[in-house]
């Protein structure tokens, strides 16, 4: 299936949850939020939450700013 | 009139120096600076984790951390309110339900003065979703009240666009937002060296937020310290009050007893 993260279009097998796609993006561990289709995806949620087709998935983290 | 603190939704901090970690050459510099600063306000933005991420680089949440310091996320780069409200969503489940952040809705790229507008639309559904709001805002009283009535935590007017070193640009303006305020007025934006914040706090401000002031000093560290001073300088010369400006001479040695 195909699913938007961070602006590209990304091909991910299905039965993919947020926790799988953190995963696979090694980001596993590190201070991150998640946003799909414009909502908060909270911590406790990423693991049972699954993605589909068309899904828009922003992650995000804290970088040098002012 | 004696000093004290300065307090931000119920927290008293001692400084009055609030900075950002923008701009910086690495990690290390940034931190440093910070130290030197004696800031315990930190302000920084969200990005998409593929974006300003450094593999061999610590994460800037290891360098400011939120043990250590408070800590500020900014919706910079947000020209709505739409976007700068999933930002601060964004940054507070990023920070575990932390809810203090610093609003900025930006109207154009050439002067980043904010767009008054969208900054209350903004401002207004973040603090009913619970949100701690200090607000970057042009220098004018009226919206400077507006933003302060409707419950933000802290005003934050400019000095001068940000990022321009200008200095405080508009005095007057800055003393009539003071004499109205019933939360704290932190200029945001403008200082380019510390004279500059110095006449900030000297002003009666109650703190002052800068990033590019510091950050792009050809010695940093250097000029964290130096601002740091300043304001520490300022703000006491501001309690202290100032003698009255006079016309002409007063000598200063008495005239009484001269023998010539």
């Amino acid at each position: 299936m195909n699913v938007h993260i961070n602006g590209k279009l990304e091909s991910l097998p299905t039965d993919c949850s947020i926790s799988t796609l953190i995963e696979q993006m090694a980001l596993e561990g590190k201070r991150i939020a998640v946003e799909l289709n414009l909502d908060i995806v909270p911590k406790s949620e990423h693991l049972q939450t699954q993605l589909k087709e068309g899904d828009i998935v922003e992650i995000v983290h804290a970088i040098g700013g002012g | 009139m004696t000093d004290s603190k300065i307090t931000i939704a119920g927290v008293e901090y001692d400084s009055r120096l609030l900075v950002g970690t923008g701009k910086y050459k690495d990690m290390s510099e940034t931190a440093d600076a910070i130290v030197a600063s004696g800031a315990e306000i930190v302000t920084f933005a969200v990005r998409r984790t593929n974006l300003g991420q450094n593999a061999d680089e610590p994460s800037l949440l290891d360098v400011i951390s939120p043990e250590k310091y408070t800590l500020l996320p900014n919706t910079a780069a947000c020209y709505t309110a739409d976007d700068a409200i999933r930002t601060c969503r964004l940054a507070r489940e990023l920070l575990d339900g932390h809810d203090l952040v610093k609003l900025e809705v930006l109207g154009d790229e050439k002067t980043l003065f904010p767009n008054v507008v969208e900054t209350l639309k903004a401002a207004e559904t973040l603090i009913n979703d619970g949100f701690k709001v200090m607000v970057y805002t042009s220098d004018d009283p009226i919206i400077a009240k507006q933003l302060a009535d409707m419950g933000c935590v802290a005003v934050m007017p400019l000095a001068a666009p940000i990022g321009s070193g200008l200095g405080i640009r508009n005095p007057h303006n800055i003393r009539m937002i003071l004499e109205d305020a019933t939360v704290p007025i932190i200029v945001d934006a403008g200082v380019g060296t510390a004279s500059d914040a110095a006449i900030v706090m000297e002003l009666g401000c109650d703190g002052v937020l800068m990033n590019t002031a510091i950050a792009a000093a050809q010695k940093p560290v250097l000029m964290a310290s130096a601002m740091k001073k300043a304001v520490e300088a300022g703000r006491e010369a501001f309690c202290a009050g100032r003698m009255p400006r006079k016309m002409y001479a007063s000598a200063s040695s008495p005239i009484d007893g001269t023998f010539f």
